[in-house]
């Protein structure tokens, strides 16, 4: 098992409202995402535990990509993951923001 | 005097050979032995029809068991190498040389043969690649074919799974060869006459029926977000963009997204009637809700597929059907179909390179070409504009404004990694090792880079169509291959620069929105909605049985 | 232009157990309990290299189903298959122990079990068990205060082992095509008493013994619905004011209920045999219909029953 945090510096607020969301299941191949509005407005931050362990540097990565290409500034993702592929984090991710941004 | 004559008056030698152990065609199974002793020599091309999904068992299995002493250096032409018996000819002396088309099931197996020097091979094609070549230059000496039924004047029913036996039995029966046929069942009247009796020699009646492999069910149960978020993509980016009417799915559980998302999806889009309405397909299950919501006018297939006969036989105006009722395939035809009518090909492979060229060779496999190639390819030959075929060429064009020719749409669909975290995305292609080991004068390529005009990926639709060069159109590539290594050493602003050209789109910029991107969206979640789905007229083999 | 499915038209089976609770109760009335933020997980997943999940597999808490207000627990069967860990249980004996407590003040209408789950999670065994044995005493005592505890059954994982009883001490059962309800699972029965007893790859065998429509037909469960979330909505609007009382009357009803079917049936070994029995058209294509021409068939008399 491993856990780490990936923190970012973003241009722009996550859009919305929402103050939490949760997307996703532990399960084999899929990952839990919960995600809160709990930081300052340019700052976002993905605490990561993870079950499989050696793919820091990728999970880095995604991380970093995604922060770049959705701008979730001012949230913060907690991930309890079971063994996801990167494409499945980001699609998770993504799909943690958009909730973000539609009615609780 | 010259003899021109001479097949003639082989073929008569062995025939009267031949007949000493049949009556009349009927040729019983314990005499099945003496009689290919009889009517094959050493040395002969053979076709024995090991078709991708039909397999003409029985005839294998002789054919491993007989004298070698009588029967040996053959030289196998045939689509597919699928049982062990096929190889079996190799080890036992009984075939030498080899041409062929399709190993998929033997792929570990051929490449191990090949390295071990059993197997002399000729070389692997595409399907109709070796059909053409069954008229020119490997034409058989001898067919040994399988039909569902024969009547006594040696008339064929070859059923739903035709396939090739109709190109193959053209190739031999007109070259002087000679056609056996093992069938499961003598009737007095055949359903239909698939293949004239005169075109066949011999007729054995099988104790079992020949075997049949449902190669093109996809279990809806499988098909994950990722792969309907890049179905999603295509539908929209590429479909819907193009106009895209006539087309080919390979196989594959992306195509089976698509299928199952165009009568939820598409039509949200409002493309029904727009896309998607001619097929060269076979009789894929997961095709059917969009036939029953209205998509699909017309389909012609390759093959058949196991389960699908009685709803093929009630959807006659869909699926080409004889008077008889049951389906007719032709795998010579649709794969001409595919190359000349139709205006996209979609499908997945497992490795692309930087330059776009696929291949399904991976370590220690070979599982050949099958048709694919042909499928996807752009084909220079056609003539006739569409609106999508037009569209394409404009966008490869550069600019030029006299004789643009237009494309064909070749799409390959993919996720960045594989089982296990294997890369889909490489620098080199694994076959290129395998050809130098196997000393191979070409590295066997699916589909080569040039003829493919767009990749999706989960990362988003690469169109190599508005590429102009090698450096953009591996920057393209590495733009949309993920996390793999090949993916991380992209330029980030030579792909930001495509992005913002709309060489590269990502789902954002397609407006697909990712919470949209569930199983929830699919047609059907499981093959026994498939089965509701075709009002219990789709019955899947036991192996699909999941409730 | 939105491609988002109502949440009541989606699927039971495919979603998620926040999905059904969003489906099945009124839109936007869902007040969770100990939600994902506060992360009550697992203390014993970690020392077994395992990861968890924020809510510890199970949502609960309390909503409005047609207006009235009921609480709510959801299974997510994909998390560990459901099962039952500590923090699980313990959060579906708070759930319960509140709906007793507030009987006294007009209470919940009812209790919605959305079970789906193998059982007691290994790693959690004495927890879990514990967990099941509390659980089952607070729906006494829930049904004992007049409310009625529903089971609601779907999901990938059924209701197995303690999750069996479970739902077999409820008030009403609801059920889809793809639930399975017993306490043994086919693996277990197949290893302790071999293939040829219980082959449990054979699916349509599983479902045949323990599966939805076998257990409607037998009367061991209330409902039969078809699968999206909105077919379990209608059904547990429909059942609630149906709910037998918790008295003697009713457990000694159930017992004859039992013994009678056991007579009628104990010998037929397998389902066909028993639909024959009772006289059920087409026996051997029961498995087969369509969930509408399924629901068309008149149940066995006895298998519409008050007694539980």
């Amino acid at each position: 098992m491993e856990q780490f945090q990936v923190r970012g510096t973003v241009e722009r607020r996550a859009v919305g409202h929402r103050h939490q969301a949760i997307t996703g299941v532990n399960a084999s191949g899929n990952l839990e995402v919960l995600v809160e509005r709990a930081l300052p407005e340019h700052e976002c931050l993905v605490d990561v535990s993870t079950a499989v362990t050696g793919f820091r540097g990728i999970w880095e990565a995604v991380i970093q990509e995604f922060f770049a290409r959705s701008s979730p500034g001012g949230l913060r993702f907690s991930i309890n993951d079971g063994g996801a592929r990167p494409d499945t984090v980001t699609l998770r991710l993504m799909q943690s923001v958009r909730l973000m941004e539609t009615e609780a | 005097m010259m003899d021109w004559q001479k097949q003639r008056s082989e073929r008569d030698a062995r025939l009267d050979a031949g007949s000493r152990h049949a009556s009349g065609k009927m040729v019983a199974p314990e005499s099945a032995k003496a009689l290919f002793e009889a009517v094959i020599r050493p040395g002969d091309r053979v076709c024995l029809e090991g078709d991708n999904q039909k397999q003409a068992d029985f005839l294998a299995e002789v054919l491993a068991g007989v004298d070698r002493s009588r029967v040996h250096d053959l030289h196998i032409v045939q689509s597919g190498i699928v049982l062990q018996a096929h190889l079996d000819l190799f080890e036992r002396g009984i075939a030498r040389k080899l041409d062929f088309s399709y190993s998929g099931p033997q792929g570990a197996a051929i490449a191990r043969a090949l390295a071990a020097g059993k197997i002399e091979l000729g070389a692997i094609h595409t399907y109709i690649e070796l059909f053409a070549r069954y008229f020119m230059d490997l034409t058989p000496h001898v067919a040994l074919i399988a039909a569902v039924q024969a009547d006594r004047d040696g008339n064929l029913y070859t059923g739903p799974n035709t396939e090739d036996t109709p190109t193959i039995v053209e190739a031999t029966a007109f070259k002087s060869g000679i056609v056996v046929a093992q069938v499961n069942e003598v009737v007095d009247q055949v359903s239909r006459v698939d293949i004239p009796g005169d075109r066949v020699d011999f007729i054995i009646k099988s104790d079992q029926p020949f075997y049949v492999e449902p190669l093109f069910t996809r279990d809806p149960a499988s098909i994950t977000e990722n792969q309907i978020l890049m179905a999603m993509m295509a539908i929209k980016g590429i479909y819907g963009e193009y106009g895209v009417r006539r087309l080919n799915h390979g196989i594959g559980f992306p195509t089976a997204a698509i299928e199952l998302l165009l009568p939820t999806y598409g039509e949200q889009l409002g493309l029904k009637g727009k896309v998607a309405t001619h097929w060269a397909l076979n009789p894929h299950p997961t095709l059917i809700p969009a036939i029953e919501s209205g998509w699909v006018e017309q389909i012609h297939s390759f093959g058949g597929e196991v389960g699908m006969e009685d709803y093929i036989s009630a959807r006659s105006d869909v699926y080409f059907t004889g008077h008889d009722g049951t389906l007719r395939s032709n795998r010579l035809i649709c794969q001409t179909a595919g190359l000349y009518a139709c205006d996209m090909f979609i499908g997945s492979t497992l490795q692309i390179d930087l330059a776009g060229n696929s291949s399904t060779v991976t370590e220690g496999r070979i599982a050949g070409f099958g048709g694919a190639p042909n499928m996807g390819s752009d084909v220079h030959g056609r003539r006739h504009p569409t609106a999508a075929w037009l569209k394409a060429g404009r966008e490869a064009s550069d600019g030029q404004t006299t004789l643009i020719r237009g494309r064909k749409l070749v799409v390959q669909i993919l996720e960045t990694f594989g089982e296990k975290m294997k890369p889909n995305f490489v620098e080199t292609l694994d076959s290129v090792a395998m050809a130098e080991e196997l000393k191979f004068d070409l590295a066997p390529v699916m589909i080569y880079g040039d003829d493919v005009s767009h990749i999706v990926t989960e990362e988003g639709i690469a169109n190599l169509l508005l590429c102009r060069g090698p450096a953009e159109r591996e920057q393209a590539i590495r733009g949309v291959a993920g996390f793999t290594d090949v993916g991380r050493a992209r330029d980030r602003k030579a792909v930001e620069a495509l992005q913002q050209r709309g060489v590269i789109r990502r789902s954002e910029d397609l407006g697909i929105d990712p919470l949209a991107a569930t199983r929830q969206l699919l047609a059907a979640h499981s093959i026994e909605d498939l089965v509701t789905w075709s009002g219990g007229l789709y019955q899947p083999p036991s192996k699909f049985r999941n409730w | 232009m939105s491609n988002l499915l109502q949440p009541q038209e989606a699927d039971w089976y495919e979603a998620s157990a926040r999905e059904r609770v969003a489906g099945l109760l009124d839109p936007k009335s869902f007040a969770e309990f100990l939600g994902p933020e506060q992360h009550a997980m697992s203390p014993h997943l970690a020392q077994f290299d395992l990861t968890g999940a924020f809510d510890d597999g199970i949502v609960v808490g309390r909503g409005r189903l047609d207006g009235q207000e009921v609480f709510v627990a959801a299974q997510e069967g994909r998390f560990l298959g459901g099962a039952f860990g500590e923090v699980h249980g313990a959060k579906l004996v708070g759930l319960l122990r509140a709906a007793r407590d507030g009987a006294k003040r007009g209470g919940p209408l009812a209790v919605l079990l959305l079970l789906d789950t193998g059982g007691v999670r290994l790693q959690e065994a004495n927890a879990g068990e514990l967990a099941i044995s509390e659980i089952i005493r607070a729906i006494v005592e829930v049904r004992s205060a007049g409310i009625p505890v529903l089971a609601l059954v779907g999901g990938r994982a059924g209701a197995f082992g303690g999750g069996g009883i479970i739902t077999a001490c409820c008030s009403r059962i609801v059920v889809s095509e793809h639930a399975r309800v017993s306490v043994s699972g086919p693996e277990v029965i197949e290893t302790n008493k071999g293939v040829e007893e219980f082959d449990s790859k054979d699916r349509a065998l599983v479902w045949r013994v323990c599966g939805a429509r076998t257990r409607y037909l037998t009367g061991g469960a209330d409902r039969y619905v078809k699968g999206r979330i909105q077919d379990f909505r209608e059904a547990a609007i429909a059942l609630i004011p149906y709910a037998p009382p918790f008295e003697l009357a009713t457990l000694k009803a159930e017992q004859r209920r039992l013994a009678e079917r056991l007579q009628r049936f104990g010998d037929c070994h397998d389902a066909p045999e028993i639909w024959r029995k009772a006289g059920l058209p087409q026996p051997e294509r029961i498995a087969e219909i369509t969930d509408d021409t399924f629901l068309a068939i008149q149940r066995p008399k006895g298998a519409d029953h008050d007694a539980r």
